[in-house]
C-alpha cells in the first residue's frame, strides 16, 4: 500500500505535476446518481444540508421519478444547537422512510461535509439501525463529503462499505475472480461471457441486488474495473483478497491486458486466451478504425474529474492517435495506475489536483482541439470556441470492453463531428 | 432533521449566486468545501449560460481543516480581485463553511480592497434560496444606492414638468422561472406607457447601475420574493413608491398597467385598448366549455401560485381544489387567497406533505413545480409547471413569458395542453372497450402511453372504518372516466363511512353521486 511510490518518471515516461487551488469537481455524493440504478433495492439517505439535497436533485431531478431511491435528511438548527438528539432524529427519519418504502433491502447512510464537520457518527448509527430493522433491511454508511471525496470516490467509499459484509468464500470450491467497480449491466454481461469462455468463474461487486453480493476471502483474486477504487481495494485486501495488477479495460488494448491479467492468474492457456479474445479484438479494431480518422492528431486537454483521465488518455493516444496536451486527474493512485502510466507516451504531462483559473489559462494558451471537462466549464469553453467533451457522461455510458471501444471513441468524436455539421 | 425527498429551494448561497450571476461587474467569493461548485452547473447547464458564474470558491478539503482555512479564504479574495477586477464584491459562506466560522466579512475587510466589499450573513440551516437572493439584493442596494444629487433624503422624487417619468424594474435574476421573457414583456408595457426604464436589477445591472437606483420616480417589483425588501428600503430611504402588482394573467396585467400608469401619472388607455391578449377569446370559445369546473391543485412559489390560482378560477373557469406555497414569507397572502376559493392553504416545504395533499383531493390537473411532476407521474395526473424549481426544459429557446398579455397566451396553452381534449374525453366516457382510446392511456396528443391506476390515497387513513366494495359497484366505478374516478371513489367511500355502511353497493355509488353533485 504505497500510493506514493516513485514513478518510472526520470528516464522517459510521463511528467507528474501537483497543483493546489480552486477545484471545479463534484463531491462523492454524486456517485448516488448511478449507484442507485445499479443496486436495485438499495436506498441512499444523505445526512447533510440543503446544499447536499440540492446537488443531487440538480443532477438527477431532470428524470421524473415516481419513486426515487435517494433522499436527504437535512440537518437543521435544532440538530446543530444540540436541542435535538441527532441520533434520535436520524432514527425517526429512517423509520418514516422505511414505512414509505417497504421494498428497500439495503440502506446507505451517506455522510456529507456538514455531518463530517459536526462529527456525527454515522457508522455507529448504521450499526444501531441495522439491529433495529434486521433482518429485512441492512444499514451501512459511507462518506460522500466533498472535503474527503471527489466525484467517483463516492463509489469507492460505497463499495468499500459493502466489503466487510460480503459473505466468506465457500470452503472447498476454488474462489471465483472478483471484478470490482459498478459497470453497465450490458458490459457486465459481456465480461461474464468472456470469463466463462476462458473458464474463469467470476463475480461482480456490487451485485445488482442487496442479497446478491459476491463472496470474498483469502483465496480471492480481484480485478479493478475502475481506477478510482483505492479504499475498496484496501478493504478487499484486508479480507485477504489479492489484486491483479492491470491497466483498465478501456479500448482494445486495455481490455486485452485486463483480461490477460486474470487469464494468467487463473492459468488459462495462451492459445485459449487468443481464441476467446480474437473475435472481440477484431471487432474493436474495426470500429476504432472508423473513429481514428476523426481523432488522430487531435490535441486533447483533460481537466480533472473522475480519475478515469489517465486510462482515457492512454486509449486516445495509443489506439486513436490523439496528442495529449495535459492530463488532469483529481487524485493519482500511483500503484493502481502504474500499468497505465507505463503505457502513456513519454513526456505526457499528468497533473494531479487543480488550480482552476491557472489551468484554464493553460488551456486557453494551448487551444486544444478538444477539452474534456465538467459541465461547469463546458458551455463557457464552447462559447470561447473550444470544443469540449463533458466528462461526466463517461461515468454513465457503457465504455468498457471490446464491444464498447467504438462507442467510447465516438463519445470523443461526436463533438468534433458536430462542429463540422453545424452551419449556423 | 427533516426527511427531504426533493427540496423546493436550494440553500441561501444559491440565492446570492443568482443575484451575482445576473449582474455584471460583481464578483462573489464563497467560502465552501470542494464539490459546492456543482452550483455552476445550474447556470451553465440548466440556464445554458455561456460564461462561468462570477464566483470564486475556496473549495477547502479535509486536510485544510487542520490548517488555516481563514488564510485560504483571504487568498481567494485577493486572487479573485486581482484576476477579475470587479466593481464590487460580495463575500460569504456556504453551509459547511458556516460551521467552521471563519467570518468572511471581517477577513475581507482586513484586506482593505479599493472596492466596496459587501459581507453576506446567510444562515444556511434556517433560511433558503429565495431569502438568500432577497437578502443579497437588499444588502447590495443598501450598500451601493446613492440618493440622487440635490434631493433631500426621504423626499419623494420631484419630476421637472414635461420630463418623462422613469422607473426601476426590480426582481429578475439568473435562474428565475421565465425571468428573461417576463422582463421583455414588462419593458414593452412600460415603454408603451411612455415611461423610461432607469435601471433593471439585478438582471443585467452593474454595481454602478445600483448606485443610480435613486434617480427613478418609482420602482416596479416583478418578483416580491427577490425584490420586495430592497424596494421597501428604497421607498423608506429615497421616497420612491413601489408597484408590486404581479402581471401574470389578463386581469393582473390590466391591474399592473393601471397601477404603473397611476404611479407615473400617465394614461393607461392606449395600452389596454383593443384585445391585447388572445386568452379571453380562447377561453370563451365553445371548445373551452369542457374546462369548466376542472379540479386543479396549485403549488409553487407564492408569486406564481397566487397568480395561477387566480387565472385558473377567473380566466379559465377551473375549480381550485388545492393551493399552497413553499415560501413561508408569503404565507399570509396565500392563506387569504385560498380562503377566497373556500379551501385551506397548504404552507409547507415538505414534498411528502404536498404529495399527500394532492392524493387526498384527487385533482384533474396539477399546476406546480418540477417536484409536482414526480407526484403527478406517480398518481397518473396531468401536470404543468408554473414555478421554480424547474429543470432545463423550462428554460426554453422560444419566447415564453408568464407575464403580460403574451404571458397570458402562454398560460392558456400550458394549462390546457396536458388535459385530455374534449371529444376524446366524451368518447372515453361513452365507450369503454376501445383497444386504442381507453382510459388506461394518457391523452392521445401526448403519446398515449399507459398510465398507472391512481394509487389509493396514502392519506392518513383513520383505519377505524374500512369500507368494502361490492363487485358490481366496483365494476360500475370503472365506467367513470379515469380523471374523475379517483374523486368518485374517494367521495363514495367518505359517503359510506359517514353513514357507517359496511358495503358499497351500486345504490350507494349513485346515492353518493347524487349527494355530492353540484
Amino acid at each position: 500500500m504505497n500510493a506514493h511510490a516513485p514513478l518510472p518518471g526520470a528516464a522517459g515516461g510521463p511528467v507528474l505535476r501537483q497543483e493546489r487551488g480552486q477545484r471545479a469537481v463534484f463531491c462523492g455524493l454524486t456517485g448516488i446518481v448511478w449507484l442507485h440504478r445499479k443496486i436495485q433495492d438499495a436506498f441512499f439517505l444523505v445526512v447533510g444540508s440543503r446544499t447536499c439535497a440540492h446537488l443531487i436533485q440538480s443532477a438527477a431531478g431532470v428524470m421524473i421519478f415516481s419513486e426515487p431511491r435517494f433522499a436527504t435528511a437535512i440537518i437543521d438548527e435544532r440538530d446543530l444547537a444540540g436541542l435535538a438528539d441527532a441520533n434520535e432524529e436520524l432514527d425517526r427519519v429512517v423509520r418514516r422512510l422505511l414505512e414509505r418504502r417497504p421494498d428497500i433491502r439495503l440502506l446507505f447512510l451517506v455522510g456529507s461535509c456538514p455531518s463530517e464537520v459536526i462529527k456525527l457518527d454515522l457508522g455507529r448509527a448504521a450499526e444501531r439501525l441495522s439491529h433495529r430493522v434486521a433482518p429485512g433491511v441492512r444499514v451501512l454508511s459511507y462518506s460522500g463529503s466533498g472535503i474527503e471525496t471527489t466525484f467517483t470516490q463516492g463509489e469507492d467509499a460505497c463499495l468499500a462499505a459493502l466489503v466487510p459484509g460480503l459473505p466468506p468464500e465457500a470452503a472447498g470450491a476454488p474462489a471465483p475472480l472478483l471484478v470490482a467497480g459498478a459497470l453497465a449491466d450490458v458490459v457486465e454481461d459481456q465480461f461474464a461471457r468472456l470469463f466463462a469462455a476462458l473458464g474463469i468463474p467470476v463475480r461482480f461487486l456490487p451485485g445488482r441486488r442487496a442479497a446478491e453480493q459476491p463472496p470474498v476471502g483469502p483465496g480471492t483474486r480481484f480485478l479493478l474495473a475502475q481506477p478510482f477504487l483505492a479504499d475498496t481495494a484496501r478493504a478487499l485486501e484486508a479480507r485477504g483478497a489479492v489484486r491483479l495488477a492491470a491497466p483498465f479495460p478501456l479500448g482494445e488494448e486495455g481490455t486485452t491486458l485486463w483480461l490477460r491479467a486474470a487469464a494468467e492468474a487463473f492459468g488459462v492457456a495462451p492459445e485459449r486466451f487468443e481464441a476467446v479474445t480474437a473475435p472481440g479484438r477484431a471487432r474493436a479494431r474495426a470500429s476504432l478504425a472508423r473513429q481514428r480518422a476523426l481523432i488522430a492528431g487531435r490535441r486533447v486537454f483533460f481537466f480533472p474529474d473522475s480519475q478515469l483521465e489517465v486510462p482515457l488518455a492512454r486509449f486516445l493516444a495509443r489506439e486513436l492517435g490523439a496528442a495529449l496536451l495535459e492530463v488532469g486527474t483529481p487524485y493519482l493512485h500511483r500503484q493502481h495506475l502504474a500499468e497505465e502510466l507505463r503505457l502513456l507516451p513519454d513526456g505526457t504531462v499528468v497533473s494531479e489536483g487543480q488550480s482552476l483559473d491557472d489551468q484554464l489559462d493553460r488551456c486557453r494558451a494551448v487551444r486544444p482541439d478538444i477539452a474534456v471537462c465538467g459541465l461547469g466549464l463546458a458551455n463557457p469553453l464552447e462559447a470561447e470556441g473550444v470544443t469540449t467533451k463533458w466528462s461526466i457522461e463517461l461515468l454513465f455510458t457503457p465504455i468498457q470492453g471490446y464491444d464498447q471501444a467504438g462507442d467510447l471513441a465516438e463519445l470523443f468524436a461526436r463533438p468534433l463531428n458536430r462542429r463540422t455539421r453545424l452551419e449556423v | 432533521m427533516q426527511l427531504t425527498v426533493w427540496t423546493y429551494e436550494g440553500p441561501p448561497h444559491i440565492g446570492a449566486m443568482r443575484v451575482a450571476t445576473a449582474m455584471r461587474g460583481l464578483h462573489y467569493v464563497l467560502h465552501a468545501p470542494q464539490g459546492d461548485t456543482y452550483a455552476d452547473l445550474l447556470f451553465t447547464m440548466i440556464e445554458r449560460r455561456d460564461a462561468r458564474p462570477p464566483v470564486t470558491y475556496t473549495t477547502f478539503q479535509a486536510q485544510d481543516l487542520g490548517r488555516d482555512t481563514a488564510e485560504i479564504f483571504k487568498n481567494a479574495v485577493r486572487e479573485a480581485y486581482a484576476r477579475f477586477r470587479p466593481e464590487a464584491m460580495i463575500v460569504g459562506a456556504s453551509c459547511t463553511a458556516e460551521l467552521i466560522q471563519d467570518d468572511p466579512g471581517g477577513l475581507a475587510r482586513a484586506l482593505d480592497l479599493p472596492i466596496p466589499v459587501v459581507p453576506l450573513e446567510l444562515p444556511a440551516y434556517q433560511k433558503k434560496e429565495n431569502w438568500g437572493a432577497s437578502e443579497t439584493f437588499y444588502r447590495l442596494v443598501r450598500a451601493l444606492a446613492r440618493p440622487p444629487a440635490g434631493r433631500a433624503p426621504g423626499a419623494r422624487p420631484d419630476r421637472a414638468p414635461g420630463a418623462r417619468p422613469t422607473c426601476n424594474i426590480l426582481g429578475p435574476t439568473a435562474l428565475g422561472f421565465r425571468h428573461r421573457d417576463d422582463l421583455r414583456e414588462v419593458q414593452d408595457l412600460v415603454g408603451r406607457l411612455g415611461i423610461g426604464v432607469n435601471v433593471v436589477a439585478p438582471l443585467g445591472a452593474s454595481p454602478s447601475d445600483l448606485g443610480r437606483l435613486g434617480e427613478a420616480d418609482f420602482n416596479v417589483v416583478l418578483y416580491p420574493e427577490v425584490a420586495r425588501s430592497a424596494a421597501q428600503w428604497l421607498e423608506r430611504t429615497f421616497g420612491q413608491p413601489l408597484v408590486d402588482v404581479v402581471p401574470i394573467g389578463v386581469k393582473a396585467t390590466v391591474a399592473f398597467v393601471e397601477a404603473v400608469a397611476a404611479a407615473a401619472g400617465v394614461d393607461p388607455g392606449p395600452v389596454l385598448a383593443g384585445a391585447p391578449s388572445r386568452l379571453p377569446w380562447y377561453t370563451r370559445s365553445v371548445d373551452s366549455t369542457y374546462l369548466t369546473g376542472k379540479r386543479v391543485f396549485v403549488f409553487g412559489d407564492a408569486t406564481h401560485a397566487l397568480a395561477a390560482a387566480r387565472v385558473a378560477r377567473s380566466e379559465l373557469g377551473f375549480t381550485v381544489v388545492g393551493l399552497g406555497t413553499y415560501g413561508r414569507e408569503f404565507a399570509r397572502e396565500v392563506r387569504a387567497e385560498a380562503q377566497s376559493h373556500g379551501i385551506e392553504a397548504l404552507i409547507t416545504d415538505d414534498y411528502l406533505d404536498v404529495e399527500a395533499a394532492i392524493a387526498a383531493c384527487q385533482p384533474e390537473l396539477v399546476l406546480g413545480t418540477q417536484m409536482e411532476r414526480h407526484v403527478a407521474k406517480r398518481l397518473g395526473i396531468p401536470c404543468a409547471v408554473i414555478s421554480a424549481p424547474m429543470h432545463v426544459q423550462d428554460f426554453p429557446a422560444r419566447h415564453s413569458p408568464q407575464m403580460g398579455f403574451e404571458g397570458a397566451n402562454v398560460l392558456f396553452d400550458a394549462f390546457v395542453h396536458p388535459l385530455m381534449m374534449g371529444l376524446e374525453e366524451h368518447l372515453l366516457a361513452m365507450f369503454r372497450d376501445d383497444p386504442e382510446f381507453h382510459d388506461g392511456v394518457a391523452p392521445s396528443h401526448l403519446g398515449g402511453q399507459p398510465r398507472p391506476e391512481p394509487a389509493a390515497a396514502p392519506a392518513p387513513a383513520p383505519a377505524a372504518i374500512t369500507v368494502a366494495w361490492a363487485a358490481d359497484a366496483e365494476k360500475e366505478l370503472r365506467k367513470i372516466p379515469f380523471f374523475v374516478r379517483g374523486k368518485a371513489r374517494h367521495n363514495t367511500e367518505r359517503f359510506a363511512r359517514e353513514r357507517s355502511l359496511p358495503l358499497i353497493t351500486l345504490e350507494t355509488l349513485y346515492d353518493a353521486k347524487a349527494h355530492f353533485s353540484r
